[in-house]
């Protein structure tokens, strides 16, 4: 401001321009070349100089006189553009609640954690993320969450898929970007046209909702256009159970088990130990308590009749090996066994029937029958009447009401909307979240009946398939930056919360649908807490703080409801139920959920692409997968390429015989051949979902036939049976003793099983000693030491996801899989024994086992690799000149080498989501599991601070906060009330190896099984 | 004695250790012309361009290894190490016949080294520069590879000494000093013969200064021959040492296959083995293209010959006790191994050495083999060829299953490797073939020695 002004009125001289003033008016601008248009009317304004020599005193001293509008905007527009992602902008106030502390200034490498939950499945996965300086990093479980404390492999890789740079970014219309606001006048028309029919040509399409907000925002919508429709559509449907429970009930419910209340568990192809099914987290844990030895009888058996294998029928006691068509038959028969209509098992099952059968009875009250979500309605509605019959509702088995806010028919829906689009009675379509196009029954011929639709609107987090149908397509946030709510599989509401602004200024679901009632302008921090305002009793603002620090609203779970099954429904149930059918001499076409992909919302995400599968360890592929009698049968082999044929359905993939695979069955994995999915999952696999109609969602009659070879698998692992060598002459690989185990009843005669046949040398066998025998080196301070159960642990991989996460470990890509280099400091080694056709499978994980006599030590020739004074084997990755020495003498493989540069230094996204505390490794340096230092070293800091030892539990590493069934111990072997004491003590434990007298701090749990007496072990079956 | 085949008789007699009628000026002349009057050949040239070549490939291998880093090879986890330790191990060996020969054959009085120890010495440096680039660039971090050595630094952090690759640093960097000093000072003669005799003033000069002002006085002889001694007795012990170190990389480590007490004197043997092959390959071209068959008589050749047979039975012994202790021993990782040798994925090679490395040699036993240079030259072929299997089976096999079958995996070499390869034997074939035209290919002075008109007499 010039002297001149001064004195005179306001209304002659403008006052001073704030800085806030400013940024107001730029926010105000809603499209890019209003923006700019602003920034020019700016710089014409008096007292714009001035506020820029208040506001940014040193960018305005470089100011050059008479400075041309280029260089204004050259100069400007960063500080300007930035205003968004710089602390000191005013935004609306949306406080979020931390974890532990209060949200006083962030102290700097300390990080806050916040709870919230990942929308999955249409449920609800419980978090706690990790927050560092105002960025998420790392999400674990919540572990005071009522329905399950733990991850899975999704939660853990939901970090990567927000930092994804392949995200959509912007709206677009037609490809062309746009802003919310020109979407939101865009839809105002035709939202007015449809008032005046009601409705009846508005259609809108998500997956399936539990969120009460949303539900509650989607019930106003229909509520305002009565004719329009809210269809829900998942490719994993679950309108079997639906179905089954309508069947045994009359209404829908959801079935919850308590599996630790179970002595017997009989799963009929229910993969509850996997990844991906509805109440995992809750199943793992559960199922983990009772599978403990010292608990004797009260060990639970499991019984698994599966077609597909999975690392759940992979810890049966007992697997029935049979083709998805063929599950009901046997679960006729074991329900007529007890006393539920009328069925008989095939001659070669029915010794598996009787034993099970007598099994159950014997455990009245306690036993549960769980159907899996592919089977037919009809064996649905089997077990709800067998665990009735078994007197175990209440007890094991639990139903609610649907925590899924509307449940439907989801495939009778889906049809109808397909069929209304295709007569022209849609006018509106919105799809919200999913990818119809690529994942719906290909006999809908989903895209081609969408491209009737007059406007189409697309909300997705990413661009996919099915942007290139739609009109519109809205950027949706992640639910890591963004509010909302979604419900547990027990009901209870769990809060989401953002960990950060939005990155790409998207629009949530609920700020989506708001702009088709309400004004354009609600944020979902104002949808979701008005909502709760709304439903919370007594004081709003506790409560809802309450909510958010624990990640759930308390008292929202679904009390049990008494439902009893319909008399005489089994009679009405034809022999073999209409639907789905495989039979000879057609292959029968098992479709299933991806272990790691899930249903192809996860191709492209490159840690769950490179995870080795469970059970096979095939990665960045899906495999067709057959046994190999049926291989040998058709004349093929792994690695052959094979086409398909479903009723002229063709797809062609790469064969991967599997042990355990029901003969004359192939099993096809969903979620790859993607064709538009970022640069990780395009034309990644092949495409399943073009085989699927909606007549057999989930098994079909085929054909395979071959049509080349040499198709090349990522295979980490490859079969290992533990009982063979694979070289004539030589000696299977049970004598090492990789895999210890024994069935209850030898445990119980014999503790020490364990450590028979094989012996550690004694620890006076050293060069290292005093001339009394002791150790020269005392480990006085912490001793770190790790256990892993290998009778809880069941083969998920979500630890390797975790430790990917924490770490900050690169993905190198299928071929570099190929060549041996995969970079997982953390892998599960599977092994199966038994023979090809229905083995019994183990699952080991290894983390770097932290020799005391460490092979790797000796051999490097600069001293990178040390032992530190609390017993772990330290990396120095700055001192490696990568000779591979230590690689080579690691008897348990645990080093891994970047033998190119498999770090992006460049995509910005990343370095937000790196962990800070853990270095990134360059090309030439060797890396491994470090037992998670950099948590031990903030443990061992805040205990001095306190000036006293570090607590049991205090410091918890990667794996073993991620593990779902809590198979991971770690803690200080010196403190001899830790957990990993007491577990090191007991009989079951032992050394890998430890005949090479390598003295490792990592030590397993041996397995006992706990098979039934009446059948032969090695039968299985 | 009647009834004894004549031809075979004169075949028990040893021939000449130096062709009849030399005299010093025909020794000197013969020996010399090779460098200073003989022109250019087509033969030479040819062989130059070919070495050249492959040298230049080496250069594009290294450059494009340095700018993307070692995974450009086929190497793994689990097998960590490929070709490039393969090639060090086989360059190494083949170097310690020069030695063996310029110093152990001196000590022991076998003057019939005289006309073979300089071109094999010559052979052992080069070997050795092939061998000595694969430590450096096989390191992820090439360029910190001199942390390797023991300096005084800032950073206050020795080598890890310990550690098997610190002792090769020792053993590799001692034994390249040795061999070149050793080498250097025997030509100090030979380089005065070569200023005298050059009409080229360039090479007046250069070999003026080389030749270090040698007089040939009695008082420069007498020094000399004690200094000669005295290399000969440091590089004596190099000869086991050397190997035996490079042994150590595999014997100190626990893998299967590795962790085996015969390898230092297995390794040595087998050394000694490649050596002398090389020194065949090399001698029986040499003699026959530049006419030196008088000095390089059949006895050199028998010689080698025997020396290969002998030094092939140990380590088919080697070969022999590997696989006896290790079924004997009962344990369970060694039977493997063996089995895996002997059936698993890489049996063909398995199988292949033995042929060549066991097998085939033994046709040295018959005396009409070991006079023939054409059986002598493809025998000593085929032994090249074995003792390069023979490291890749000890590495590649050993590494590929070891422990925990989780970690088993499959070695495949790219074009890298390969590239890398055929360029050290590029670096090799240019060096030698530039060797025979600057520097006397056989030791003047050595040779003289050899006649009988050089004897004293009292």
């Amino acid at each position: 401001m010039d002297n001149k002004s001064q004195g005179k009125s306001e209304a002659v001289c403008p006052s001073k321009l704030e800085l806030a003033e400013v940024r107001d008016k730029l926010a105000r601008a809603k499209s890019g070349p209003q923006y700019w248009r602003s920034l020019e009317e700016l710089a014409q304004t008096e007292g714009f100089f001035e506020m820029v020599h208040r506001e940014f005193p040193r960018q305005a001293s470089v100011w050059p006189e008479g400075a041309s509008r280029r260089d204004f905007m050259k100069l400007m527009t960063a500080s300007m553009a930035l205003a968004g992602l710089s602390a000191c902008v005013k935004q609306p106030v949306e406080p979020i609640v931390p974890y532990v502390r209060q949200p006083e200034p962030i102290v700097l490498g300390i990080p806050l954690y916040f709870a919230s939950a990942m929308p999955f499945g249409g449920y609800a996965t419980p978090v706690l993320v990790e927050s560092h300086e105002g960025r998420p990093t790392k999400v674990e479980g919540n572990p005071d969450h009522p329905a399950g404390v733990g991850s899975d492999v999704f939660a853990q890789a939901s970090i990567l898929d927000m930092y994804d740079p392949d995200r959509s970014q912007a709206v677009t219309y037609t490809g062309f970007i746009r802003s919310w606001s020109d979407f939101a006048t865009a839809v105002k028309g035709p939202l007015n046209s449809q008032t005046a029919v009601q409705g009846a040509g508005l259609r809108i399409l998500t997956r399936t909702v539990s969120s009460p907000t949303l539900a509650a925002q989607l019930n106003a919508v229909l509520a305002v256009y009565p004719q329009a429709k809210w269809v829900q559509y998942d490719p994993l449907s679950r309108d079997n159970v639906r179905a089954g429970a309508q069947l045994a009930f009359g209404q829908y419910v959801e079935t919850r088990y308590a599996l630790d209340k179970a002595d017997t568990i009989l799963s009929l192809d229910g993969d509850f130990l996997s990844s991906g099914y509805p109440g995992f987290l809750l199943y793992a844990r559960q199922f983990a308590s009772r599978r403990s030895p010292e608990l004797k009888e009260k060990m639970s058996r499991f019984y698994m009749v599966e077609s597909t294998p999975t690392n759940t029928g992979g810890k049966a006691d007992h697997r029935l090996p049979v083709r998805a068509s063929e599950v009901e038959q046997v679960a006729r028969a074991v329900a007529a066994g007890l006393g539920v209509g009328g069925g008989s098992a095939k001659p070669e099952q029915q010794k598996f029937v009787a034993a099970l059968v007598k099994d159950l009875q014997a455990h009245k009250g306690a036993a549960v029958v769980i159907a899996g979500d592919n089977q037919p309605p009809a064996v649905h509605a089997l077990a709800h009447a067998m665990n009735q019959a078994l007197g175990v509702v209440g007890a094991t088995v639990f139903y609610t009401d649907p925590v899924e806010a509307k449940p439907q028919d989801q495939t009778a829906a889906l049809k109808e909307l397909v069929d209304d689009m295709n007569a022209g009675k849609v006018d509106l379509l919105l799809i919200v979240g999913g990818n119809p196009v690529y994942d719906a029954p290909a006999d809908l011929k989903f895209g081609d009946a969408m491209g009737k639709v007059q406007l189409r609107v697309q909300h997705s987090v990413f661009q996919n398939e099915t942007t290139d149908f739609a009109h519109w397509h809205i950027n949706a946030t992640h639910y890591l930056e963004q509010w909302g709510d979604a419900r547990t599989i027990d009901g209870t509401a769990a809060l989401i919360q953002p960990l950060i602004a939005p990155l790409y200024d998207g629009k949530s679901e609920y700020e989506f649908i708001e702009a088709l009632t309400g004004s354009s302008a609600s944020t979902s921090y104002e949808i979701v807490r008005t909502y709760w305002q709304g439903k919370m009793t007594g004081d709003f603002e506790p409560a809802w703080r309450r909510a958010l620090h624990d990640g759930f609203v308390a008292g929202t779970a679904y009390p049990a409801k008494a439902v009893t099954a319909k008399s005489g429904f089994i009679p009405t149930l034809s022999p073999a139920s209409a639907g789905d059918k495989g039979g000879a001499p057609n292959l029968e076409v098992m479709f299933r959920r991806d272990p790691t992909i899930y249903d192809g919302t996860f191709s492209n995400n490159a840690w769950l692409q490179e995870t080795a599968k469970p059970m096979t360890s095939i990665c960045w592929d899906n495999a067709v997968q057959m046994s190999v009698k049926t291989a040998e049968k058709l004349g093929l082999k792994t690695e052959d390429v094979v086409e398909i044929d479903v009723n002229g359905r063709k797809v062609k993939g790469g064969l991967w015989r599997t042990p355990g695979h029901p003969d004359d069955a192939v099993t096809v994995f969903l979620g790859y051949g993607r064709t538009k999915s970022g640069r990780v999952g395009t034309d990644v696999g092949f495409n399943a979902y073009a085989l699927r109609t909606s007549d057999a969602f989930y098994f079909a009659g085929g054909k395979v036939s071959k049509v080349g070879d040499g198709y090349g698998f990522a295979n980490p692992q490859g079969w290992q049976f533990i009982d063979q060598s694979g070289i004539p002459g030589a000696e299977d690989m049970s004598d090492r003793h990789i895999v210890r185990k024994a069935t209850l009843e030898d445990f119980i005669k014999n503790p020490d099983f364990a450590h028979e046949g094989i012996e550690a040398p004694a620890p006076e066998f050293s060069l290292y000693t005093t001339a009394s025998g002791e150790p020269l080196f005392q480990y006085t301070a912490a001793k770190w030491g790790m256990a892993i159960d290998m009778n809880s642990c069941i083969g998920c991989k979500t630890c390797v996801v975790a430790c990917q996460a924490e770490n900050n470990i690169p993905v190198v890509g299928k071929e570099q899989v190929m060549r041996g280099r995969h970079m997982n400091w953390l892998r599960v080694d599977t092994y199966y024994e038994g023979g090809a056709e229905n083995p019994t499978a183990y699952y080991q994980p290894i983390p770097c086992q932290q020799c005391e006599n460490a092979p790797c030590e000796v051999v490097c020739p600069v001293g990178a690799t040390v032992h530190s004074t609390e017993g772990l084997n330290d990396m120095v990755y700055n001192r490696c000149v990568g000779t591979r020495y230590c690689s080579n003498n690691c008897p348990y493989k645990v080093r891994r080498f970047n033998f190119l540069l498999w770090q992006d230094w460049d995509t910005l996204q990343y370095k937000m989501m790196r962990n800070p505390e853990v270095s990134v490794r360059s090309r030439g340096v060797m890396e491994k599991c470090t037992y998670c230092v950099q948590r031990i070293t903030h443990g061992r800091i805040t205990a001095e601070k306190d000036n006293r030892k570090v607590q049991d539990g205090e410091v918890i590493t990667a794996c073993q906060q991620a593990c779902p069934a809590g198979a991971i111990t770690f803690g200080d072997l010196n403190d001899p009330n830790s957990k990993v004491s007491k577990l090191r003590a007991d009989s079951r434990n032992y050394g890998l190896l430890e005949d090479l007298n390598t003295r490792p701090r990592t030590t397993y749990m041996a397995v006992v099984l706990n098979p039934n007496p009446e059948l032969e072990q090695s039968e299985r079956s | 004695m009647a009834g004894v085949d004549e031809k075979n008789l004169a075949l028990l007699d040893e021939p000449p250790v130096i062709g009849p009628g030399q005299t010093f000026d025909s020794v000197t002349d013969t020996i010399t012309d090779v460098v200073l009057k003989r022109p250019i050949g087509l033969g030479w040239l040819a062989g130059l361009a070919v070495g050249m070549s492959l040298l230049g490939l080496l250069g594009v291998a290294v450059t494009y290894l340095f700018l993307r880093g070692v995974g450009i090879w086929g190497i793994e986890i689990p097998v960590g190490w490929g070709f490039a330790i393969i090639n060090f191990v086989w360059w190494i060996g083949i170097g310690h016949a020069g030695t063996l020969i310029s110093a152990i054959l001196l000590l022991f009085k076998q003057t019939w080294r005289n006309s073979i120890n300089r071109f094999a010495e010559a052979m052992t440096l080069f070997a050795v520069a092939c061998a000595g680039m694969f430590p450096l660039l096989h390191m992820g971090r090439p360029w910190l590879g001199y942390w390797m050595f023991p300096y005084p630094n800032s950073m206050g952090v020795w080598p890890q000494f310990r550690s098997p690759l610190v002792w090769d640093v020792f053993a590799v960097s001692t034994y390249a000093t040795i061999s070149a000093v050793f080498w250097f000072v025997g030509l100090v003669p030979d380089f005065a013969t070569m200023r005298e005799g050059a009409t080229n003033p360039f090479a007046r000069k250069v070999y003026g200064m080389l030749s270090l002002g040698w007089r040939g006085s009695a008082r420069h002889w007498t020094r000399y021959e004690a200094l000669y001694i005295l290399l000969a007795g440091i590089s004596t012990p190099l000869v086991l040492s050397v190997h035996t170190v490079v042994s150590f990389d595999f014997a100190i480590a626990i893998v299967p296959g590795w962790h085996t007490t015969i390898f230092p004197p297995y390794f040595v043997a087998g050394a000694i083995y490649s050596g002398f092959a090389m020194v065949l390959v090399l001698a029986i071209p040499i003699r026959k293209y530049y006419g030196l068959e008088d000095m390089i008589t059949m006895r050199h050749l028998q010689n080698s010959a025997k020396i290969m047979l002998a030094t092939g039975l140990i380590v088919g012994y080697g070969y022999f006790f590997e696989a006896f202790i290790g079924l004997y021993s009962g344990s369970t990782y060694e039977r493997f191994m063996l089995h895996n040798r002997w059936f698993g994925p890489y049996a063909a090679f398995y199988w292949a050495l033995i042929l060549l490395n066991l097998l085939v040699p033994q046709v040295l036993w018959w005396p009409k083999v070991r006079s023939s240079t054409s059986w002598l030259f493809g025998i000593s072929l085929v032994v090249l060829v074995g003792m390069w299997l023979e490291r890749f089976i000890i590495i590649v096999t050993s590494l590929s299953r070891d422990f925990l079958p989780s970690s088993w995996g499959h070695y495949v070499p790219t074009r890298w490797d390969w590239a890398t390869y055929a360029g050290t034997i590029g670096l090799f074939t240019a060096a030698i073939f530039i060797f025979i035209r600057i520097v006397p290919a056989i030791s003047i002075f050595e040779m003289r020695m050899l006649l009988p008109q050089s004897e004293v007499k009292e």
